[in-house]
C-alpha cells in the first residue's frame, strides 16, 4: 500500500544523504558520489512506485494528504507541515528524481577531479531534497521553506567555483535577483494568511471557493505570488540572473537551471491555480509572452553555447507561464503550461548535458572554438539533435505536442477577445526564432569544420556515466506526451483545469473527479462579471468579453489547426533561415549584423537590462544607503556626541565658577556628566591591579551592606 | 532534580568564582582564571540548563503563567517560578525578590549557554588575564540577576552593576578608541537609567513598592493616564537604548568596534536582550493602555530600525560594525513583533531575540576569527580567505544564513511569526491618529519587508568579498579554525539548525506566558482578520491547524 509514509521518504532519503554526505562524505570511497547517486536511484523508484499507484487505477485520484503539527503560534494553535500528493506533484516527482538521478550520473564523470568534488554532490543532495520538498508541500510556508532552500543550493552551486570572480558575482547576482521575488512572495503569503487563517492550499482555496477569500487582497496575493515565481522562473525583468548562472559546472545548469529550480515558479503557479484571479491570468499570459519572445531574441546572437541554452530556459519560460495565464480563460491553456514544463525539464535537460559533454571535450563554451564536433562525439552529437528537434517542436517528439497546445491557446484566446493579438503573435515568433537559434547552434558547433584545430583533436566522446544519461534523456523526450490522450495503461497524469479548480468546493473537502469529457465541461467557469465600469478598458472590461470554453468545442478544433500550421512554418522558416545563413552561408551573418549594426549591438548587450538595473535600482541604493551611513554618523551620532561636548563645555564653565567665583571645590563637577566621565577617566590608571581593588571593595561593600540591613 | 535557590545559585555563582581569582596569589593568578573561569562558567550554563530541563518537566498548564498577570497560576501560590523572597532593606520595602517565568528561564538559557561560549574567544587574552576575568563574572552576575529580579530596586542593581564591568572590559581590553566607546557606553546606558530610575521612584512614592507582580496587579496609576504615559516613556527609553533602537542606536557599533570578540558576543547576545525583555518584564505588563496607545510609535521606531540598520550595514566598511548595524536591524524586527500585540507577533518577537542571541554571536565570533589572523577588518582588503579556511567558510555560511533568515535555520521561523503576527495586527496609535494619519500595520509590515532583501545583500556582498573570490596573497598562510574556535561555533551552529527544524523545542518554552501576557491587550490580540468569515475561519484554525 502506497501512503504518505512512502511519500514523506521521497523528500527525507536525499535530505538524509545530504546530512551523510556533509558528515561523513569525505571519508567515503571516492567521495561518495555513487552513494549520492544510489540515494537518487532509491528515491527514483519511491517516486515511480508512487506515481504507478496513482495513475494505474481507472476511476478516482487517489490523492495523499497528510500532515502533522510544526511549531505552535500559540499553545495548542500548531501551523502544519504536511504533504500533498496528486497527480500535479506525482509527475513532478518522477520528473524531478529522474533528472537528479541522471545528472548525478553524469556528473561522476564531468566533475572528475574536481577541487570541491564532495561538495558538489552534497549540495546536489540538499538541491534535491528541497525541490522534492517544494512539490509535495501542502501549504504555502513549508513550499516557501523549500523554496529557499533551493535558493541556496542554487547561490552555492552557481559560487561552485567561487575562487573565479565571475563565478563569485553570479551567485550573487542570483541570490539577489531571486531575493527580490521571494520577498514578494512572502508578503503575498501573509497576505494569503491573515485573509484566510491558514497556509494550507486545502483551507485556501476553499476560502476562495467559498468566497471568504476576494477582492482586492485575492488579487494582490496572486500577483505577489507571481512576482516570487518571476524570480525564480527568470521572468522579465528579473531574468537577468539566469544567464550569469552558467558560470556554475555544466551538470547544475542541467538541473537546476533548466529542469527544476526555475520551473518552481511555474509550478507555483499551477499550484495556486485555484486562488488566481483574471487580472493576475492577464499579467502572467503576457509577462509570458513578452519573456518567451524577448529571450529568444537575444539567443540568436550569443556565442557562449550555455548562454544561448540559458535563453532559451528563459523563453520556454515564458511559454509555460503564456500557457497557465491563457488557462485563465482557454480551457486547455492550464494543460499545456503544466506539461510544457515536463517535457521542456526532459529535452533541455539533455541540452545542458549534451552541451556538458561538448565543453568537457573540446574544453571550451565559445562555438568560436567549436565545429565539425559530430564525427568526434557521435552519441552526443545524435542525443543533442533530437532533443533540439523536440525543442524546437516537430512532431513526434514531445515539444512539438505541448508548445503546439500552448500556441492554441494564445490563438483562440486572440480569436475571442482581438484585443489580445499580441500573445499569438509573440508565440509564434518565439517558435520561429527558438528554431533558428537552435539550429545555428548545431550548426556551429557539430557540423561545418573545426574552427580551432588543436581542440578538435583533443576532442572524445565522453564516458558512459555521461553518454548513458543522454540517451536516457532522448528516449524521454521521443516519448511523444502530447495531446489529452492517456498513456497505454496510465491515466493521463497530467491535470486538468476543471480538476484543480473544482476540487475545492464550496464544502471544502477534496473531491474526487471523475476523468471523463462531460465533467469537464461542467466545470467551465462563468464569465467574470465587471463591477462598475463594464466598458473601461481595465483588466476587468477585457476579460468580460472573454468566455471559457470546454475542450474540443469547434472553436479550440480550428485553433489547433492554426497552431500546428503556425508552429511548423516556424519551425522551418528558422531551420531554413539558420541553414542559409550557417551552413549555405547564402546569407552572411557578418554583413547582417553590419546592416542592422543598432539592432544587433543592442541584442548582444541583452537589451541593456543590466546596465538598467545597475544605474536605476543598484546606484542608487547604494548611494541611499551611503547617505543613511553619513547621517548616522553624523547627524544621529552627531547630536549625542554634541551633547556631550556642550555637557563638557558647561560642566567646565560650572567648573571655572566654583572654583574662581565661589572659591569651592572642584568636587561639584562631578554631579555634571562629563564630570563623572572625567573623573573616571583619572581612575583610569592602565594598572589593573588598582581597578581590582576598586571592584572588590565595592563588591565587599555592597554585600556588607546588604548583609548589614539584612540582619537588621 | 530540584536544586533549593537555583536562582540564587545561578546569579552569585560568578561572584564566587570572582573571589576565587581574586585569592590565587601572584602571577598563578593570571594563569589560572582563564580556567577557573570556565568553570565557572560551566557551573552557571549547567545550572540554566537544568532549570530549563527542570522547566519543561512541568506540566505544561502550570508554565502558562506570566509574572503579575492574573489568570494563569503559578505553583504553590507564588508569584512565579522557583521564587526566592527575602526581606532585605526592610523599612523601605525592598526584597530580594527573585523569580522566572516561561520568558526568563529561556533568557537564563542563553545567558548560560552564551556566557560559556564566550570564554573561549578570550581564551588567549594577553592582557591582565585575572583581571578581565573577574570582570567578566561580575558582568554575568548582573546580566542574570536583570533576567530574574523581580524587585524593581533590585532590577536597577543589577542594572547598574553589568554596566560597570562592561565599561570596563571595553575600556581596557578593548581597540584603539576604547576609551571613546567605553565612556559613550557608559553615559549613554546611564542616562537611560537615570530615566528608569525616576520612574521607579515616582511608582514607590505613590505604591510604597518596588515589587514588579504586585505593581502589575495594581496597574498603576490606571486613574491618571498622563502619569502612567509618562512612567512609561521613562522605562522605555531606559530599555530601548538597550536593545538599541533608533535613534538611540549610535553606542553600539562603537562599543562592538572597540570590545573585544568575547564581549561583542556577550553585547549582541544577551546584552540587546536584557532591552527587549525589560520592555515585556516591566512595560507591557504594567502598562498596558500606554503600551496600546503608544504601539504604533513602538512598530514605526522597530521599522525604521530594521530597514535603517540594513542601510547602513550596507554602507559600512568595517567587518565588525557592518555585523554591529545588522542587530540594529533584526532587533528592529524584535520590535515589530511586539508591537503587533497578538499571539505571532509576541511570540516571534521573544524567539527572534533568542535566535539574534545564536546568529549574531556567532557573526561576532565569525569577525573575530578572521581578525585574529589578518589583525583588521576592512572587508575591502579581503579576498578568497574561504578558498585557504573551507571548514571556516562552511560555519560561516552557517552563520550568514542563519542571519538572513535562511529556512531550515533558526531565524526564519522567528522572522515569518514576527511578519506575521504584525502584518494581521490591528494595533493603532493614539498619538499619530491625533495628527491625522494613521497606521496601517499591513503596510508598515510590507515596508519591513525591505529589510529582508537589504539584509541579503548586505550579508551576501560581505560574503562575497571576504570568503570569495581570488585569494589575496597576503592571506595564503591563514590556518583553517584551531580547536578552541570550533568550540565556540559549532554548538551554535547546530542548535541553529536544530532550532530551525524544530522551533517548538524553544517556542513551548515561553509561549503560554506571552499568551498570559496578552490576556492585558484583549482587543487586539483575539481579532485575526477584518473579513468577518475570514475570522470565523480562523477560529476554527485551532481544530484544523494553520
Amino acid at each position: 500500500m502506497i501512503d504518505w509514509k512512502i511519500a514523506i521518504l521521497v523528500p527525507i532519503l536525499p535530505a538524509l544523504g545530504f546530512f551523510i554526505m556533509l558528515f561523513f562524505g569525505g571519508r567515503m570511497p571516492r567521495k561518495g558520489d555513487w552513494f549520492a547517486t544510489g540515494i537518487m536511484g532509491a528515491t527514483l523508484a519511491l517516486s515511480l512506485s508512487i506515481f504507478v499507484h496513482l495513475f494505474k487505477q481507472n476511476s478516482a485520484y487517489a490523492t495523499i494528504l497528510e500532515s502533522t503539527p510544526w511549531f505552535n503560534a500559540a499553545p495548542g494553535r500548531p501551523f502544519l507541515a504536511g504533504i500533498l500528493v496528486d497527480n500535479l506533484s506525482a509527475l513532478m516527482i518522477v520528473m524531478i528524481s529522474t533528472i537528479s538521478f541522471l545528472v548525478h550520473l553524469f556528473s561522476i564523470g564531468y566533475m572528475h577531479g574536481d577541487v570541491r568534488y564532495h561538495r558538489f554532490f552534497t549540495v546536489l543532495q540538499l538541491f534535491t531534497a528541497a525541490m522534492l520538498a517544494l512539490v509535495l508541500a501542502d501549504n504555502f510556508l513549508t513550499l516557501y521553506v523549500a523554496w529557499e532552500i533551493m535558493g541556496l543550493c542554487s547561490y552555492l552551486l552557481i559560487g561552485h567555483y567561487f575562487d573565479k570572480q565571475s563565478a563569485a558575482n553570479a551567485s550573487l547576482k542570483a541570490f539577489m535577483t531571486t531575493r527580490i521575488g521571494d520577498v514578494l512572495m512572502f508578503v503575498g503569503i501573509l497576505i494569503i494568511f491573515t485573509q484566510t487563517g491558514s497556509f494550507r492550499f486545502e483551507n485556501v482555496f476553499s476560502a476562495v471557493a467559498a468566497g471568504t477569500f476576494t477582492g482586492n487582497w485575492q488579487m494582490w496575493a496572486g500577483l505577489l505570488l507571481f512576482g516570487g515565481a518571476m524570480g525564480k522562473s527568470a521572468q522579465f525583468p528579473l531574468h537577468i540572473w539566469l544567464p550569469d548562472a552558467m558560470e556554475g559546472p555544466t551538470p547544475v545548469s542541467a538541473l537546476i537551471h533548466a529542469a527544476t529550480m526555475v520551473a518552481a515558479g511555474v509550478f507555483l503557479m499551477a499550484r495556486s491555480y485555484p486562488m488566481l484571479t483574471p487580472e493576475v491570468f492577464l499579467v502572467m499570459a503576457y509577462v509570458g509572452g513578452f519573456t518567451a519572445i524577448f529571450a529568444a531574441t537575444i539567443g540568436i546572437v550569443m556565442d557562449d553555447i550555455k548562454k544561448v541554452l540559458a535563453y532559451s530556459t528563459i523563453s520556454q519560460l515564458g511559454y509555460m507561464m503564456l500557457g497557465l495565464g491563457v488557462g485563465g480563460f482557454i480551457f486547455s491553456g492550464y494543460t499545456s503550461g503544466v506539461y510544457h514544463l515536463i517535457t521542456h525539464a526532459f529535452f533541455k535537460a539533455c541540452l545542458f548535458l549534451g552541451s556538458g559533454s561538448v565543453i568537457h571535450a573540446v574544453h571550451s563554451q565559445s562555438m568560436s572554438q567549436m565545429g565539425g564536433l559530430r564525427r568526434k562525439l557521435p552519441i552526443t552529437f545524435a542525443t543533442f539533435i533530437i532533443a533540439t528537434l523536440a525543442l524546437t517542436g516537430l512532431p513526434p517528439f514531445s515539444g512539438f505536442f505541448t508548445k503546439d497546445s500552448i500556441i492554441a491557446g494564445s490563438i483562440q484566446l486572440s480569436g475571442q477577445n482581438s484585443a489580445h493579438i499580441l500573445l499569438p503573435i509573440f508565440s509564434v515568433a518565439a517558435a520561429a526564432l527558438t528554431s533558428f537559434y537552435m539550429f545555428r547552434l548545431i550548426i556551429l558547433t557539430f557540423f561545418g569544420t573545426p574552427r580551432d584545430e588543436a581542440k578538435y583533436a583533443h576532442a572524445h566522446e565522453s564516458p558512459w556515466t555521461m553518454a548513458l544519461p543522454l540517451m536516457i534523456l532522448t528516449a524521454l523526450s521521443i516519448w511523444p506526451m502530447g495531446g489529452h490522450h492517456d498513456w497505454f495503461w496510465f491515466r493521463n497524469p497530467v491535470p486538468l483545469r476543471s480538476e484543480v479548480v473544482s476540487r475545492y468546493t464550496p464544502e471544502g473537502s477534496i473531491l474526487a473527479v471523475a476523468h471523463d469529457k462531460e465533467q469537464k465541461a461542467v466545470f467551465v467557469e462563468t464569465p467574470q462579471e465587471s463591477h462598475e465600469h463594464p466598458e473601461a478598458a481595465s483588466p476587468r472590461g477585457l476579460i468580460t468579453a472573454m468566455k471559457v470554453v470546454p475542450i474540443h468545442e469547434p472553436e479550440e478544433e480550428h485553433a489547433h489547426h492554426l497552431a500546428v500550421i503556425f508552429s511548423l512554418c516556424a519551425f522551418f522558416l528558422g531551420l531554413g533561415g539558420a541553414y542559409l545563413t550557417y551552413s549555405a552561408r547564402k546569407i552572411s551573418a557578418e554583413a547582417m549584423a553590419r546592416r542592422f549594426r543598432p539592432v544587433y549591438v543592442l541584442l548582444l548587450n541583452k537589451y541593456y537590462v543590466d546596465e538598467f538595473f545597475q544605474i536605476a535600482v543598484i546606484r542608487p541604493l547604494m548611494r541611499l544607503c551611503g547617505l543613511a551611513a553619513w547621517l548616522d554618523r553624523w547627524v544621529v551620532d552627531g547630536a549625542v556626541n554634541a551633547t556631550g561636548r556642550v555637557t563638557k563645555v558647561l560642566s567646565y564653565i560650572a567648573g571655572q565658577f566654583d572654583r574662581i567665583i565661589v572659591d569651592g571645590a572642584v568636587n561639584g563637577v562631578a554631579n555634571s556628566v562629563a564630570g563623572v566621565g572625567r573623573n573616571l577617566s583619572r581612575l583610569q590608571t592602565g594598572r589593573v591591579g588598582n581597578y581590582l581593588v576598586f571592584i572588590l571593595a565595592g563588591v565587599v561593600f555592597l554585600g556588607g551592606f546588604m548583609f548589614w540591613m539584612a540582619v537588621k | 532534580m530540584n536544586i533549593p535557590c537555583i536562582l540564587t545559585w545561578i546569579v552569585f555563582a560568578p561572584i564566587i568564582g570572582m573571589v576565587a581569582m581574586a585569592l590565587v596569589p601572584g602571577e598563578r593568578g593570571n594563569r589560572w582564571a582563564r580556567w577557573i573561569s570556565l568553570i565557572t562558567a560551566f557551573v552557571v550554563f549547567v545550572l540554566s540548563t537544568i532549570l530549563l530541563v527542570n522547566y519543561y518537566a512541568l506540566a505544561p498548564e502550570l508554565r502558562g503563567g506570566f509574572i503579575g498577570i492574573k489568570g494563569v497560576a503559578f505553583p504553590d501560590g507564588a508569584q512565579s517560578l522557583y521564587e526566592q523572597r527575602v526581606a532585605w532593606i526592610g523599612e523601605y520595602n525592598i526584597w530580594y525578590h527573585v523569580g522566572v517565568d516561561g520568558l526568563g528561564v529561556l533568557m537564563l538559557f542563553l545567558t548560560g549557554l552564551l556566557s560559556l561560549l564566550a570564554v573561549f574567544p578570550a581564551w588567549n587574552i594577553a592582557k591582565a588575564p585575572r583581571g578581565y576575568h573577574m570582570m567578566y563574572m561580575l558582568l554575568i552576575t548582573g546580566m542574570m540577576g536583570v533576567f530574574v529580579a523581580l524587585d524593581l530596586f533590585l532590577f536597577y542593581v543589577f542594572w547598574e552593576v553589568m554596566l560597570l564591568p562592561m565599561y570596563f572590559l571595553i575600556g581596557i581590553w578593548g581597540g584603539p578608541r576604547k576609551e571613546y566607546a567605553a565612556i559613550k557606553f557608559f553615559l549613554y546606558t546611564f542616562a537611560g537609567s537615570v530615566l528608569m530610575l525616576l520612574a521607579i521612584i515616582v511608582l514607590y512614592m505613590k505604591y510604597h513598592t518596588f515589587s514588579i507582580p504586585e505593581l502589575i496587579a495594581i496597574a498603576p496609576f490606571s486613574d491618571s493616564l498622563l502619569t502612567a504615559h509618562l512612567l512609561f516613556w521613562g522605562f522605555f527609553i531606559a530599555f530601548a537604548i538597550k536593545v538599541p533602537m533608533f535613534p538611540f542606536h549610535t553606542w553600539l557599533p562603537d562599543a562592538h568596534v572597540e570590545a573585544p570578540t568575547a564581549i561583542s558576543v556577550i553585547l549582541a547576545g544577551v546584552l540587546l536582550k536584557l532591552g527587549a525583555y525589560g520592555i515585556l518584564r516591566v512595560n507591557f505588563p504594567m502598562f498596558p493602555i500606554s503600551t496600546q496607545t503608544f504601539i504604533g510609535i513602538i512598530a514605526l521606531l522597530g521599522v525604521i530600525s530594521a530597514i535603517y540598520g540594513a542601510m547602513v550595514a550596507m554602507a559600512q566598511t568595517d567587518f565588525k560594525k557592518l555585523v554591529a548595524y545588522s542587530s540594529v536591524s533584526h532587533m528592529g524586527l524584535v520590535m515589530l513583533g511586539m508591537a503587533a500585540l497578538n499571539a505571532e507577533g509576541l511570540n516571534g518577537a521573544v524567539f527572534q531575540m533568542f535566535n539574534h542571541g545564536i546568529s549574531a554571536s556567532m557573526m561576532f565570533m565569525i569577525v573575530g576569527v578572521v581578525y585574529e589572523r589578518a589583525h583588521h577588518r576592512e572587508i575591502a582588503r579581503f579576498g578568497g580567505i574561504g578558498l585557504q579556511m573551507p571548514r571556516y567558510l562552511t560555519l560561516a555560511i552557517v552563520a550568514f544564513f542563519a542571519s538572513l533568515g535562511l529556512p531550515g535555520l533558526c531565524s526564519f521561523i522567528s522572522e515569518v511569526m514576527v511578519f506575521l503576527g504584525a502584518f494581521k495586527s490591528q494595533s493603532t496609535a493614539a498619538v499619530p491618529q491625533a495628527f491625522g494619519w494613521t497606521f496601517n500595520m499591513s503596510y508598515l509590515t510590507m515596508a519591513a519587508a525591505f529589510a529582508l532583501i537589504l539584509g541579503a545583500a548586505y550579508l551576501l556582498y560581505t560574503m562575497q568579498r571576504v570568503y570569495l573570490g581570488k585569494l589575496k596573497p597576503e592571506y595564503a598562510d591563514f590556518k583553517d579554525l584551531n580547536r578552541l574556535e570550533y568550540l565556540q561555533l559549532v554548538p551554535l551552529a547546530v542548535l541553529a539548525l536544530v532550532l530551525g527544524i524544530f522551533p517548538n523545542l524553544a517556542l513551548n518554552v515561553f509561549n503560554g506566558a506571552m499568551g498570559s501576557l496578552l490576556t492585558l491587550f484583549p482587543a487586539t490580540g483575539a481579532a485575526t482578520t477584518a473579513n468577518g468569515v475570514a475570522a470565523a475561519l480562523a477560529a476554527s484554525a485551532p481544530a484544523m491547524g494553520m
